[in-house]
């Protein structure tokens, strides 16, 4: 669903070539931005016209607003943050973490519609090719459904470089960088390496990293090639948004420290005398 | 303007994974040596409470909980804060005892919350933090907002009065975005570096005892017991086995470190070796021979050759 401008049609036509069994196309001015009472009516509707009895958001902002409502819409039962979804007799069961990811817990719904949220870059992408399916217009009248809530001012800044979710380099920092000095010499390597800058939550509630960079299980999670954790201790929550990295590279004084379980390169010493002689290095090495 | 500040007692999140263990059922966290505290987010929806409360000049904010006894310590902790007032729902006979996580469903929590908010008499906005701490789960904010038939706002960093409305902060990708929400409303609370929980001043601590804590059961709620059964049960809790040989590179200097570390990351072969002298805006990354890489601003996720799924 979205607003008239098309590109709802087009991801309901990508939708339709990935195996779907059948999409529903909801497309209204009232949809051009995301409103969560109005987009609730509008998927409330085809929900109960097409009677699913498994209905499945992305774990992102939109999702997690969206399905708890609706799941208590619809009366059914509801499961948050899906890594996993197996049919296990006549029971669907969902995997998902708990204790900021030092658990996992296997949960089994027992009454339908099953509504679920399922975490990003966990699940491949469904192949396309094949059979398209029939692409089903709905109208749904959303004159009469009242929007709440409203975006008065929107700031979005121009950040320069990949975003964090895309990059396939992060350069990450957390509260042994020290402050916000410490995250220019991070920036360096960053660019150097047209990497993202992310954080740990400590170095967002510190104030040296906005809350947009935040990696982890509360913020962004990402799944580059390469992760560079600088100063980053390793907390359970912050690993649970780097699962899918490719390599993660540590520089942490304390080689105790949780995120040696996690990396498979790491280096016990003050990042502040490496990582400008990494950059150094990278940079001579790189030009070459 | 009445806040409800709606906050679940924990065990300590920030107890590391070496000292995390289940307790013998395999139910739930045991709770070892691990203090009990305010769920991480409910303890930044206070403090958002707090600091809207002062710029309005004046109002309630009140501390709802639901749990049992212990709870009342972080009232008492809310109440430092110089919350006004708290109440505790006592869980007594609630859900499914015995099944630990899985005892009490979000549902459950927010059709009790609910009923206690409409017995105060209701709220103007009522602050949940995004998740809690133990479940993870993010589900009883919205679902309370449907019980109340309030409108919602996701992820708040902080709050403006504004006449009938209110105006609330989010961050977004790269941005913020301020958005008004109709009162009576329900925001839910993320962290930020504008919301980090005040620490209590001791005369607060003091003053805190000589506050109102209310204890209502569900029978004085109206509440049905039989109706608090969770959706969905809990059929396993297990701790993931992970581990990865970690290489420490060595080096008798922070030059000789860096300079094996660059060669190590170099062998990895993941570094794009010419792309960024193309520089300024077009300091741009490009995948080390990875197949077809969409780099559109589409939000289609790239494939994954290889991937495993759920790792
Ligand atoms: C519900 C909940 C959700 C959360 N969500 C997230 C989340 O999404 N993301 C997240 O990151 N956290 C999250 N957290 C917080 C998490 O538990 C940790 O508190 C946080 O990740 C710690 O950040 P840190 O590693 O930067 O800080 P610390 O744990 O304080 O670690 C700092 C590290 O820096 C090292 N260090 C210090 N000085 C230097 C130096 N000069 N050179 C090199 N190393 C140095 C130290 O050895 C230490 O290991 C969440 C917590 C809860 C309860």
């Amino acid at each position: 669903m979205g607003g008239a401008g098309g590109a709802a049609a087009e991801a309901a036509r990508d939708a339709a070539d990935r195996g779907s069994g059948a999409v529903y196309l909801v497309e209204s001015p009232a949809l051009d931005e995301y409103q969560a009472d109005r987009y609730l009516a509008a998927v409330e509707v085809v929900c109960r016209r097409a009677g699913p009895d498994v209905i499945l958001f992305g774990a992102g902002d939109v999702g997690r607003e969206l399905a708890p409502r609706l799941a208590h819409r619809l009366g059914g039962a509801l499961v948050t943050d899906c890594v996993g979804i197996r049919a296990d007799g006549g029971e669907i069961v969902f995997t998902r973490p708990v204790y900021g990811g030092k658990a996992m817990a296997e949960v089994a719904a027992g009454r339908g519609p099953f509504v679920a949220t399922v975490r990003p870059r966990v699940f491949d992408p469904a192949p396309s090719g094949g059979a398209a399916a029939e692409v089903v217009p709905v109208e749904v009248a959303l004159d009469g459904v009242a929007a709440r809530t409203r975006v008065v001012e929107r700031q979005a800044e121009d950040k320069a470089g990949p975003s964090l979710e895309e990059a396939r380099v992060i350069v990450s920092g957390g509260r042994g960088v020290g402050g916000p000095e410490g995250f220019g010499m991070l920036e360096e390597l960053a660019g150097l390496l047209g990497a993202a800058l992310g954080a740990s939550r400590a170095a967002v509630d510190a104030g040296w990293a906005p809350a947009a960079w935040q990696v982890g299980q509360t913020g962004k999670i990402v799944a580059p090639d390469l992760y560079i954790a600088i100063g980053i201790s390793g907390a359970s929550q912050h690993l649970a948004g780097i699962s899918a990295a490719k390599h993660v590279v540590a520089v942490n004084k304390d080689p105790e420290a949780p995120i040696y379980k996690r990396a498979e390169l790491g280096v016990a010493a003050d990042y502040r005398q490496v990582v400008p002689a990494l950059t150094r290095k990278l940079r001579e090495r790189l030009a070459r | 303007m009445r806040i409800v500040v709606c906050v679940k007692q924990v065990l300590d999140p920030e107890l590391p994974q070496r000292d995390f263990r289940l307790d013998p059922d395999g139910k739930e966290a045991a709770p070892g040596r691990a203090s009990r505290v305010i769920s991480t987010f409910d303890e930044i929806a206070l403090e958002v409470a707090l600091q809207l409360r002062e710029k309005a000049g004046g109002g309630q904010v009140t501390a709802l909980t639901l749990g049992g006894k212990p709870a009342e310590e972080a009232l008492r902790k809310a109440l430092a804060m110089t919350a006004d007032a708290a109440v505790r729902v006592d869980d007594d006979g609630l859900g499914a005892p015995g099944e630990g996580l899985g005892r009490l469903d979000g549902f459950a929590v927010a059709a009790v919350l609910a009923a206690a908010i409409r017995r105060l008499g209701g709220a103007d906005l009522v602050l949940c933090g995004r998740q809690a701490a133990d479940t993870d789960a993010g589900q009883v904010g919205l679902l309370l907002a449907e019980e109340l038939g309030v409108p919602t706002v996701a992820s708040a960093v902080s709050g403006e009065p504004a006449g009938e409305a209110v105006r609330l902060k989010r961050e977004t990708p790269g941005g913020y975005e301020v958005v008004e929400a109709r009162l009576p409303a329900l925001a839910t609370v993320t962290n930020a570096d504008v919301n980090v929980p005040r620490i209590p001043k001791v005369k607060d601590v003091m003053a805190s005892f000589k506050k109102p804590l209310t204890v209502w059961t569900a029978a004085d709620l109206g509440v049905d017991p039989a109706a608090t059964a969770p959706r969905v049960a809990l059929r396993r809790l297990f701790i993931p086995e992970r581990e990865t040989a970690c290489e420490m590179v060595g080096g008798d200097s922070p030059e000789a470190q860096a300079e094996a570390l660059a060669e190590r990351i170099l062998a990895l072969k993941v570094l794009e070796t010419r792309g960024w002298r193309h520089a300024g805006a077009g300091l741009r990354f490009r995948p080390g021979g990875g197949a077809g890489q969409a780099a559109s601003g589409t939000d289609r996720r790239r494939p994954r050759p290889g991937g495993v799924p759920g790792r």
